[in-house]
């Protein structure tokens, strides 16, 4: 659309202002900075990787590029990738759990600790949804669930199902990269051994191709509701399509890469780090 | 974070009772509820400002384009005028096509006249402001925008091809897709006639 008001303006206005989205990012940054002021040590860079996860959230869902999302397939599919493998990727890497804890209201926390009842339930469900292979299925099985031809109408052309949609992929993208990532310092998430974390890493790279290929390679124009509603400038629909069937086979596809590298990284400093003690405690004896 | 298997479950309600909602006895699909009653501030082929209350009492129908547009404009517009001819001829006067240009630079009031004339006395033309225009198309979730201009300053527009159908008092029914013949337009036109 044409408009006189200065891009940045027109950027940072949030297409459709969420309370929930807006409230959310803002209380996450506020609990995490409130932790670190208290004193809970992240150091620097891990401090960096949280907030730009938050802000990334923040980006694609409450400002133009949200318009861009819903008049753009291949947009959507790369708000869906900052908000199902990026942005919570670097959030769970951050590990933020003590420093978000820490920044916690002492009134809350007491009222938490006595609830042993709630917390019991809590935790219960928090770890029958993580099992290894439940939590791989909801990730790939949401992918494939929204973009279902019928469902991906309904979802782009109601308002509410479209917040439904992007909170879905935004939670599950957080359990999932936090059980992938989660370190021995973390006491309730389920610790996989670094096999099994490649393992699942591997097995849903492969129907993430299968899906961002079918797109890619596809002759037909799968999803009408963008021409149903229009798009934000005019582009030919196949090449909107093949543009976000690359989106969803490539970059989603190597964020499983990026993570199993890390977890490399981890299973050889931990092994270096236990040769280093091992050969301490020799030296001692 | 709340309780994912609680989210799961709202979720696959809300689906599925979104999906129950779809009536099986329309050709178009269902959107009573989903999306707000006709209403708009717009500019009719004389100029004169109009609002929803001028094209009161009648069943309406939506149309989002532009009159340079080379393929789904005329189609659509032929395709809902035949959709009008095919009612019985006493109730073709109760329906009405609102066609809304969404390219006012090019559109003026007398192309706009013509353009709709040709589709039949049911077609009216109107476009209005950007801002209008802007409030309208995100009141129904749809949207346009402008190609780059060739050396003749000509220029592509995407927009909605949907057709948003309302009854007679205004309430909306029904989405009519590209893919409906003519005569399962007609269809859905007698059942909306009815109330």
């Amino acid at each position: 659309m044409i408009d006189n008001t200065p891009f940045l303006l027109t950027f940072f206005t949030p297409w459709e202002f969420s309370w929930l989205v807006s409230g959310s990012c803002a209380a996450a940054v506020v609990l995490y900075l409130r932790g670190l002021s208290r004193g809970a040590d992240a150091g620097f860079a891990r401090s960096l990787v949280f907030l730009l996860g938050v802000v990334l959230m923040y980006l694609v869902t409450q400002t133009h590029f949200d318009y861009w999302s819903q008049y753009m397939f291949f947009v959507h599919r790369g708000q869906h990738l900052v908000l199902h493998h990026l942005a919570p990727f670097l959030i769970a890497l951050a590990a933020p759990g003590a420093v978000l804890a820490a920044g916690m209201p002492e009134a809350i926390k007491r009222w938490y600790a006595r609830q042993s009842g709630l917390r019991r339930i809590l935790t219960a469900a928090y770890r029958f949804i993580q099992q290894p292979f439940l939590a791989s299925i909801l990730f790939v099985g949401l992918i494939a669930f929204w973009l279902t031809p019928e469902i991906h109408f309904d979802a782009m052309l109601s308002e509410r199902l479209y917040w439904i949609m992007n909170w879905s992929m935004a939670l599950d993208g957080l359990l999932f990269w936090w059980l992938m990532l989660a370190d021995t310092r973390d006491r309730i998430t389920p610790q996989l051994s670094y096999g099994v974390r490649m393992l699942l890493l591997a097995a849903i790279m492969v129907p993430q191709i299968i899906i961002g290929a079918r797109l890619a390679f596809s002759k037909q124009v799968i999803f009408d509701v963008y021409a149903v509603c229009g798009r934000a400038w005019p582009i030919s629909p196949l090449t909107d399509q093949q543009l976000g069937g690359l989106i969803t086979w490539i970059p989603a596809a190597m964020m499983s890469v990026v993570a199993a590298l890390i977890l490399l990284r981890r299973l050889l400093h931990s092994q270096s780090g236990n040769r280093a003690a091992a050969q301490e405690t020799l030296c001692n004896e | 974070m709340k309780n994912p298997i609680l989210r799961l479950a709202i979720l696959s309600f809300t689906l599925f009772t979104a999906a129950c909602q779809q009536s099986a006895e329309w050709h178009g699909k269902d959107i009573s509820g989903l999306m707000p009653d006709l209403q708009f501030e717009l500019v009719n082929d004389r100029g004169e400002s109009v609002n929803e209350a001028d094209y009161a009492g009648k069943v309406s129908l939506l149309f989002f384009g532009f009159t340079y547009c080379p393929d789904i404009c005329p189609t659509t517009l032929a395709q809902l005028a035949a959709a009008i001819r095919n009612l019985p001829e006493d109730v073709q006067q109760q329906v009405q096509v609102l066609f809304i240009s969404v390219d006012p630079a090019r559109d003026n009031g007398e192309r706009l006249s013509q353009y709709a004339g040709a589709f039949g006395e049911q077609v009216a033309g109107l476009s209005g402001s950007q801002e209008q225009l802007q409030t309208l198309t995100r009141r129904y979730r749809v949207t346009y925008g402008y190609g780059e201009a060739d050396e003749n300053g000509d220029y592509n527009v995407s927009h909605s091809s949907a057709v948003f159908a309302f009854d007679n008092t205004g309430r909306v029914r029904l989405l009519i897709r590209e893919d409906l013949s003519a005569a399962q337009i007609a269809d859905d036109l007698q059942k909306l006639l009815k109330g």
